[in-house]
């Protein structure tokens, strides 16, 4: 069994609290230290961002963060070493997030390979909808990662039931009409929407973009199997350094930690 | 013959729909819409109605005869989408594209601009047909075409300008994505070129193809037969497109898109990714692409902003890879000694990047013989581009703005 799937067993009712931060920002020796840390401190899965020169699905402080990243050196093979590294100490799963090209530029099968063997459990390709991710469902099949699809606010029932048949390890749903980033407050029609999706998919429903601080978190995950923290703990890595940068993400994760397992 | 896109908008390996799922619904119910709407007896009426009364056109396809002279080869005729209302060939599409986003009953539109003709053009539109309207617009863009920039703004436009990344043409068409994903219910994003997810590459193609058609007809009247090369510009690639659609299925005709070549393909500096660059995803399809071994998009440089583009429209990723089509890529200074060629010769100021095509047009004829022609797409006029001409040749203008570049 793969470590998403193991993670939700273990779960149970209880939400899983997925937490993004871009890979390399600032630097890719901070992203190994932080990755057992997000652990430690309360998050259940851990998501990678792959940083893209043209991210347009991603707000300002995500952009910037990329921005940084790049800055610093960051490609592709650098990542998988991180992850790798990281795989000393941990064994949360980890999601690589990203755009399309950076991966097929590396080449899908290559990647595929090296992405598994280096512990990486699931990957969400930003730009590929189902229509265009059969090619990519395949090798990361044969390859045993998990490949994540998005479903938004705009999906109808077709589009929810297309999803349902490719999803693996779980869904994420957008919650918002929008980039990622901030927002003041969760919307109102959140548990609605997301209870029309889970009586078509059977794999775990996460929702993400938008949700900020603890309150938020606690009430995406009363509807959702779990929710994720991006922007919110980006913006941390903008704000502070070195010790300072592990001290604040840590107490700011395990506050949302406390405010979603309020709710269950 | 095969009828290409397919379906899902793939021209063989390129092409397709890469976009966040939240943009996914809005491109199927806008291909349904365009699919319902190309074949509409009213529709296609209203379109060439306002093509013909407000456009102005058909455009001439006027024999440059002083060129041909001077250069001493095949017979240069000029397609004059620089006649056109607006002054370049986007219009075309604009107008297509706003009669469409009417039908669907949406009541704001956005763009992304590059030289900002696409952006007045579509400012232009949506005056005409009293839609709001907002356009983005690299901030490096702002700069150097501040006239379009004004242009627009006059227009009653909302000119938003874009400082992410390059600050050019491709980060602004990210944001008009991100806009899009965020105003997806009633807004309708009206895309400058054959670029972009389907259905725009194949409904910018078909809105653009009247300058083939009207080409054609034009060149048979002139000459009683169809001419030996086509020359356009390839920045996106939609004057080209609209060019070389027509003429597809006759092989005999040679299909010649001219793309930046910058300081130099030799020199990294430039706006080819036909020529110099490799298959790869960005914004929406799958096509050629300037980027570095990782998969990072990496700058274009032209001297004309409207070829600033790292990407290209997939069906020329696909002519190119087919054999149909003929990429080749001329430098700054040889677009603007173009410039001067016209401007001496006919009396006629090209945008830069329709100068592109006249210089490739220009070593072309005299390599082929006096019985032979050579349809160049003469995509825009120069007013927009008068700073960044001064500023790169020395000249003073006169003028009290700052220097393009």
């Amino acid at each position: 069994m793969g470590r998403i799937k193991k993670c939700f067993n273990r779960l149970g009712k209880s939400k899983a609290l997925v937490v993004f931060i871009t890979a390399g920002d600032p630097d890719l020796e901070t992203t190994v230290e932080m990755i057992p840390l997000l652990e430690k401190m309360g998050a259940d899965i851990v998501e990678l961002g792959i940083p893209f020169s043209d991210p347009m699905a991603d707000g300002p402080v995500i952009q910037l963060s990329s921005e940084r990243a790049l800055a610093s050196g960051t490609d592709l093979s650098k990542i998988l070493d991180c992850v790798r590294k990281a795989r000393e100490k941990t064994e949360v799963p980890i999601v690589l997030m990203g755009y399309l090209n950076p991966v097929h530029a590396y080449g899908y099968e290559r990647f595929a390979r090296d992405a598994a063997a280096a512990g990486v459990d699931g990957v969400l390709l930003v730009d590929m909808p189902p229509e265009e991710g059969s090619d990519f469902l395949e090798i990361a099949d044969r390859a045993g990662l998990d490949t994540i699809f998005l479903l938004a606010p705009t999906s109808d029932h077709d589009r929810i039931s297309a999803v349902s048949g490719m999803a693996r390890g779980f869904v994420y749903y957008v919650t918002v009409t929008g980039v990622t980033g901030e927002r003041a407050e969760v919307s109102g029609t959140l548990d609605s929407e997301l209870s029309a999706i889970r009586n078509v998919i059977t794999v775990p429903v996460v929702a993400g973009f938008g949700i900020s601080t603890p309150e938020q978190a606690a009430a995406a995950a009363r509807m959702a199997d779990g929710v994720v923290v991006g922007s919110a703990v980006v913006r941390l890595f903008e704000k502070y350094s070195g010790e300072k940068l592990g001290r604040e993400t840590g107490r700011f994760v395990a506050s949302l930690k406390e405010a979603v397992n309020k709710s269950k | 013959m095969k009828r290409y896109p397919d379906k899902r908008g793939h021209f063989g390996e390129y092409g397709g729909r890469y976009v966040p799922e939240t943009l996914m619904p809005a491109l199927l119910e806008l291909e349904k819409a365009y699919d319902f709407y190309r074949n509409d007896r009213e529709f296609r009426q209203e379109l060439e109605y306002y093509l013909r009364e407000y456009v102005g056109r058909p455009t001439p396809l006027y024999f440059a005869g002083k060129l041909t002279a001077r250069l001493g080869g095949a017979k240069i005729y000029l397609k004059r989408e620089d006649l056109n209302h607006t002054g370049a060939h986007k219009v075309n599409n604009t107008i297509g594209q706003g009669l469409l986003a009417r039908r669907m009953g949406k009541k704001r539109v956005i763009a992304e601009t590059g030289a900002g003709m696409h952006g007045v053009a579509t400012a232009t539109i949506a005056a005409l047909f009293g839609m709001e309207c907002e356009v983005f617009m690299g901030e490096e863009d702002t700069r150097r075409q501040s006239q379009n920039l004004f242009r627009m703004r006059l227009l009653g436009a909302k000119v938003t300008p874009v400082s992410a990344g390059t600050a050019t043409l491709k980060d602004a068409m990210n944001e008009a994505l991100r806009n899009w994903v965020s105003t997806i219910r009633d807004t309708f994003y009206v895309i400058g070129t054959v670029a972009g997810p389907h259905p725009y590459p194949l409904m910018v193609r078909d809105f653009q193809s009247v300058i083939g058609r009207e080409a054609l007809k034009q060149h048979k009247r002139h000459e009683g037969r169809l001419p030996d090369a086509l020359v356009a510009c390839v920045g996106g690639g939609s004057n080209a497109i609209g060019l070389f659609a027509p003429f597809i299925r006759y092989p005999d005709v040679r299909l010649i898109g001219v793309e930046a070549a910058g300081e130099g393909i030799e020199t990294g500096r430039h706006a080819a990714p036909l020529t110099a660059g490799s298959p790869g995803i960005l914004h929406g399809n799958r096509t050629y692409l300037l980027q570095n071994r990782d998969g990072q998009i990496t700058d274009a440089h032209s001297i004309s902003a409207g070829l600033d583009y790292p990407g290209v429209g997939p069906e020329h990723a696909w002519l190119k890879d087919s054999g149909r089509g003929e990429y080749v890529a001329v430098t700054d200074s040889e677009a603007l000694e173009a410039f001067s060629l016209l401007a001496h010769e006919e009396g006629i100021l090209p945008a830069l990047e329709s100068s592109h095509a006249i210089a490739y047009a220009a070593k072309l004829a005299p390599r082929m013989t006096k019985g032979q022609s050579i349809v160049v797409s003469l995509s825009g006029r120069g007013d927009k581009d008068l700073q960044t001409v001064a500023a790169a040749t020395g000249m003073k203008t006169g003028m009290s703005q700052q220097a393009g570049r």
